[in-house]
């Protein structure tokens, strides 16, 4: 008896001693997550701050390592220029070859975060006929949104409410988020940007 | 023994569950500039409050005037010592460790080291080469802000006793003069003029960062921007100027238009600023 309770003991001590060792490997994956030695000092995935997307999901601008990103500022709103940038766009994702079509994120931030709510950005995706899962929408906050502007080095500004004044620039950015190349104005011809690109995204 | 298994699972299940959390709570409205990880460093600095107004800045939407909601300002620009105090309790930050991408290769270039001065700089200096994206890390540590390009035109507007001193001949050429005075940042703080607000150095010393100083080059409508900046500063550019007297104002606009977020640069730096608790909304 006393001989079977010192093997349950024993068997015991085994199973908690394994279950600390998952309880620490289950909870590592998360620590790992803040050492981002992977990532070369002048890639987007520096930046920490968390976005809502179109499906009301919050992202840090990292979840999109590993695939070529495709990145443009806008606003639902926008009478002027957002809908030739969001057709500029549009007809770069029209020039992919489709089977690298997930190999890409085409990502528009909006720069009216309060306006822009992961419903109405998801109604946008929508009516435009960006639905599909390589297409992603942000929200960010006021700051973010402007440190997020800092980095691609779009202007913007306020000038009315749901009426902004912003640069017309569409960025590329290789799967370890270096920004590869910029495509400035609207309408513009766009093939450069599509050869870079196809090229990186066959890298 | 199930009930043991069971039992480890729910604790393998809470222990994580919290930054499971993180990703499904409504948290997106919190400030989440990439400072989270970044700590307080004990530095308290004074403040003064700035009572909000409408003014006409140099330009904007033809001629409408602007509100700025009171403030809270401090009085000084941050010093070396200062910063210096905030990259010892927030590594990233220091120069040897700040990434590519949030400062370029003349971030705090004089300093000796991570966290020493070079030895002819005075800890009472206002700290200068620092990045836009350091300035707000260490504003929002202390729980401030940068201030936005109006917010800092309009209480900059003020000379030793006037809310607007813009048409005071003096003030614009003291303002001038010191454009053409060389290295003024070796001088410390607190040196120049104490302003209406009670305000030193927003002139005379060096020049600031503004949160959002990158929407500088814009006015009027999405079609016509971009080269816009060719429009405000050259010829035709001073019919788009409510103030045409304001020549002063007109390099400072200029110099944030040619900046970016990761420049440090040598007579570039900041203060902070805060909200009032009583914020009104526009």
């Amino acid at each position: 008896m006393c001989q079977r309770y010192f093997k349950y003991k024993k068997t015991m001590k085994k199973i908690i001693l394994f279950f600390i060792a998952i309880l620490l490997f289950s909870c590592k994956k998360t620590n790992s997550e803040t050492t981002n030695n992977s990532i070369s000092q002048e890639s987007i995935f520096n930046l920490t701050s968390k976005w809502k997307t179109q499906d009301n999901k919050t992202i840090e601008i990292k979840d999109f390592k590993g695939k070529v990103t495709v990145m443009v500022m806008i606003y639902t709103s926008c009478k002027a220029a957002c809908p030739r940038l969001v057709a500029d766009m549009r007809d770069i994702e029209s020039k992919m070859p489709k089977d690298k079509l997930s190999d890409l994120n085409f990502v528009l931030v909006s720069i009216d975060p309060e306006v822009d709510t992961p419903k109405r950005l998801k109604a946008f995706a929508k009516a435009n006929f960006m639905d599909a899962p390589h297409w992603t929408f942000l929200q960010g906050t006021k700051s973010t949104v402007q440190e997020f502007a800092n980095v691609l080095a779009v202007k913007y500004k306020q000038i009315a409410p749901m009426d902004f004044s912003h640069s017309n620039i569409i960025s590329v950015f290789n799967r370890e988020g270096e920004l590869i190349h910029q495509q400035e104005g609207l309408g513009v011809n766009n093939k450069e940007t599509v050869d870079k690109i196809i090229e990186t995204v066959n890298n | 023994m199930k009930k043991l298994y069971f039992l480890f699972v729910v604790i393998v299940f809470v222990s994580c569950s919290k930054d499971k959390d993180l990703n499904t709570l409504d948290d997106i409205t919190i400030p989440s500039v990439s400072t989270p990880n970044d700590v307080s460093f004990g530095v308290e600095t004074p403040m003064v409050f700035a009572k909000g107004g409408n003014y006409i800045p140099l330009y904007g939407k033809k001629n409408e005037a602007i509100t700025v909601n009171d403030l809270l300002m401090d009085v000084y620009p941050v010093s070396n010592t200062n910063f210096l105090a905030f990259v010892k309790q927030n590594k990233r930050w220091r120069k040897s460790e700040v990434k590519k991408l949030f400062a370029d290769d003349n971030y705090l270039n004089f300093w000796k080291n991570d966290t020493l001065l070079a030895t002819d700089m005075k800890p009472n200096s206002p700290v200068t080469n620092v990045s836009w994206y350091a300035a707000n890390a260490y504003c929002e540590c202390q729980g401030k802000r940068l201030a936005t390009v109006d917010e800092w035109e309009f209480v900059a507007m003020a000379n030793q006793d006037m809310a607007d001193a813009r048409k005071v001949e003096a003030y614009n050429q003291y303002i001038l003069d010191w454009y053409e005075k060389p290295k003024t940042f070796n001088n410390e703080i607190g040196e120049t003029f104490k302003n209406y607000y009670g305000v030193y150095d927003l002139h005379g010393l060096v020049w600031e960062w503004t949160s959002d100083f990158n929407s500088i080059l814009l006015t009027g409508e999405s079609r016509s921007d971009v080269t816009t900046d060719k429009d405000l500063f050259c010829g035709s550019g001073s019919l788009n100027a409510s103030d045409l007297m304001n020549y002063a104002a007109f390099i400072r606009y200029a110099f944030r238009g040619s900046v970016k977020a990761n420049y440090a640069v040598k007579n570039l730096g900041f203060r902070c600023v805060k909200d009032t608790l009583n914020i009104k909304k526009p």
